[in-house]
């Protein structure tokens, strides 16, 4: 075995090249970075959607790198100090305040969060466009619906540590939500806080979910998304399989090595980022008070529910179908189809490679039945998050009613819709628009 | 499997009865794990009664006091108030109280041992926002016409009367619930038993 490593990558007689030898007789490290960047050949016709991938994993770094250093002066405490303020809340406002540069380094984790969803909802939205999902990269799409489903509950978690009014009554509100289930529901509920309400318990295992057990798991999932990304090869503006083209070494005749070309690609990609991010972060760290609620500058306080409550706006789509759920089918509450409904318009993502029936990937050889119906399912995507940063209202419920069937319809008619269409041909080799 | 390809029984079994004997021990491990997740001890000692004395509470008033980490409503109604309470019998969803959300004392029409103190759980039965108090008839406070007054939940407007009822067709499946709760003396109330000198 190792003999024959040794065989495979042969030294130049440096120092370095020895020491690499020395390496790759032990541990993949040349094979691995051939395999994934040097000689990892993706479709050169890569436009602008392709950009949210690395984005993704980038803010996935800030993340990481800013929690770390957050959790150095953040207390998960709901006991009152002193001055009768809780010591978790307190501990947000010592970072904000004492800490030398905690103010950015907690702007950054929490204008982070919003960043990571605009940037995962895009990366979506592309694949949606350009059929990335359908076969054979159906694994890669479910580790990546994986990765949004524990991106949602990290974002959860996450949201209750500064122990402020809307970190405290979102949790109360979201937890209920599953003592809707029958029978087990109650004490599900229970189990999940530690407590028979929201307490101390509920902030202590909610950090360590939050800082343990989800970005453990979110980094393998990335890992497997990748992984299976790689095996395959990379879907591509045209849809169409690159592989199947290939010169006398075996490439592909329109794919180009992931590294330099689209690392150097992807910095473009980064700097332009930055720049809308560190915008954010220096002039509108609040995000308008949708990256970060006003009742939230408030303590936590048990008694009193603020008078507008709503979750942060990445959740609010859902949210706006929970509350369109108003109706008791089949001897069950409302309540219950409500967290049946939202977490169906979450897990249904996941059924995308086997909706869509049509005979092409792309949008940009399918017809205006595609065109319209992926549309309105955005449409009414951004009408459903904006109703659900509102107060209750009937002529919101009827519009969300309304939106939410659209939205359902969208994927469950998409068997029939998807195939009807009219469709162009597609090329042999990829168009460079 | 031996060289022959044919599959030894004996040894087979024995692979079986060995990785169901230690899958029973990985599940007896979870044991304490998913018990830690339980409320402590701690915790279930926590729900100790509250005592209240309620002889500043005017007509017309409300008090909250915090009872097992929850609101805990005692509102002092006026006869204006009872009055709404019959008229709303047929607009509320479970008028004479069927539905166990109230100890068997409270099983009446304004839902409390006196008439006029209403002791009920501050926390709505929809997904346990605290309902804001909306007292004024009318529009006045942002409601319909026909309001009578109550409470709003803020959450997702599930509308109470006030004897803590819900309206029909709101996404809050029962009233809000009642404690239990004992008058200690005639201004004094313990809330969280029901056994006087507990």
């Amino acid at each position: 075995m190792a003999a024959g490593n040794y065989e495979k990558y042969k030294s130049d007689g440096s120092i370095g090249g020895n020491v690499l030898e020395w390496v790759d007789a032990r541990f993949p490290a040349t094979s691995m970075w051939k395999g994934h960047l040097s000689e990892y050949y993706a479709p050169k016709n890569f436009n602008f959607w392709y950009f949210f991938g690395s984005l993704a994993l980038l803010v996935l770094v800030i993340q990481i790198v800013t929690g770390i250093f957050l959790v150095m002066h953040y207390k998960p405490d709901a006991a009152l100090n002193a001055n009768g303020v809780p010591i978790a809340f307190a501990s947000v406002e010592y970072i904000m305040r004492d800490v030398p540069g905690g103010w950015i380094i907690r702007y950054m984790h929490s204008t982070g969060a919003s960043a990571f969803f605009i940037v995962v909802y895009l990366h979506m939205f592309r694949g949606l466009l350009y059929g990335s999902y359908r076969k054979p990269r159906e694994l890669t799409w479910l580790f990546g619906v994986g990765i949004f489903l524990v991106l949602m509950g990290e974002a959860f978690f996450g949201y209750l540590l500064p122990w402020g009014q809307m970190s405290f009554w979102g949790a109360q509100v979201i937890v209920n939500l599953f003592s809707a289930i029958p029978v087990i529901g109650p004490d599900l509920s229970i189990i999940i806080r530690g407590d028979f309400v929201v307490g101390d318990a509920t902030l202590n295992r909610f950090f360590s979910f939050h800082v343990i057990a989800f970005p453990l798991v979110l980094l393998g999932l990335v890992a497997a998304h990748v992984l299976a990304l790689h095996e395959t090869g990379s879907n591509n503006p045209d849809g169409i399989d690159i592989k199947e083209k290939k010169d006398e070494h075996g490439i592909p005749l329109d794919g180009i090595p992931f590294h330099p070309y689209y690392t150097v690609k992807d910095i473009v990609g980064v700097i332009v980022f930055l720049m809308a991010f560190s915008a954010v972060l220096f002039f509108a760290p609040e995000g308008g008070g949708y990256f970060l609620e006003t009742p939230n500058f408030y303590p936590a306080d048990p008694l009193k529910t603020p008078p507008h409550i709503a979750p942060v706006w990445y959740f609010t789509p859902y949210y706006s179908i929970l509350r369109a759920m108003v109706w008791n089918f089949f001897g069950l509450d409302a309540k219950f189809w409500g967290v049946v409904g939202m977490g169906a318009s979450v897990v249904i993502f996941a059924f995308l490679p086997w909706l869509d029936r049509s005979p092409v990937r792309s949008i940009r050889y399918r017809g205006p039945i595609t065109k319209v119906m992926i549309t309105i399912f955005v449409i009414c995507f951004f009408i459903l998050g904006y109703l659900g940063t509102l107060s209750p209202s009937p002529m919101g419920e009827l519009i969300s009613q309304v939106c939410t069937v659209f939205y359902f319809g969208f994927f469950l008619g998409m068997p029939w819709w998807s195939r009807m269409d009219k469709f162009k041909p597609v090329p042999d080799r990829v168009t460079m628009k | 499997m031996s060289k022959q390809g044919k599959m030894d029984c004996g040894r087979r079994r024995l692979i079986v009865a060995t990785a169901a004997v230690g899958g029973a021990g990985a599940v007896a491990a979870l044991v304490p794990f998913v018990s830690s997740l339980l409320p402590s001890e701690r915790a279930k000692a926590a729900g100790a009664p509250v005592e209240v004395d309620i002889s500043k509470l005017e007509p017309g008033q409300m008090m909250t006091v915090e009872w097992r980490g929850k609101p805990v409503w005692i509102i002092n109604r006026t006869k204006d108030m009872l009055e709404t309470l019959t008229k709303l019998n047929d607009a509320v969803a479970d008028p004479k109280s069927d539905k166990e959300q109230q100890p068997a004392y409270a099983k009446n029409q304004t839902r409390s041992v006196k008439p006029e103190i209403m002791v009920a759980v501050g926390i709505c039965t929809h997904l346990g926002c605290s309902p804001s108090q909306k007292f004024k008839q009318g529009a006045e406070e942002g409601m319909g016409a026909e309001w009578l007054g109550g409470f709003l939940c803020p959450c997702h407007g599930s509308t109470f009367d006030f004897a803590g009822r819900v309206y029909k067709s709101k996404p809050a499946p029962t009233n809000l619930e009642v404690p239990p709760h004992v008058y200690l003396t005639d201004t004094r109330i313990l809330i969280g038993d029901d056994k006087k000198g507990a």
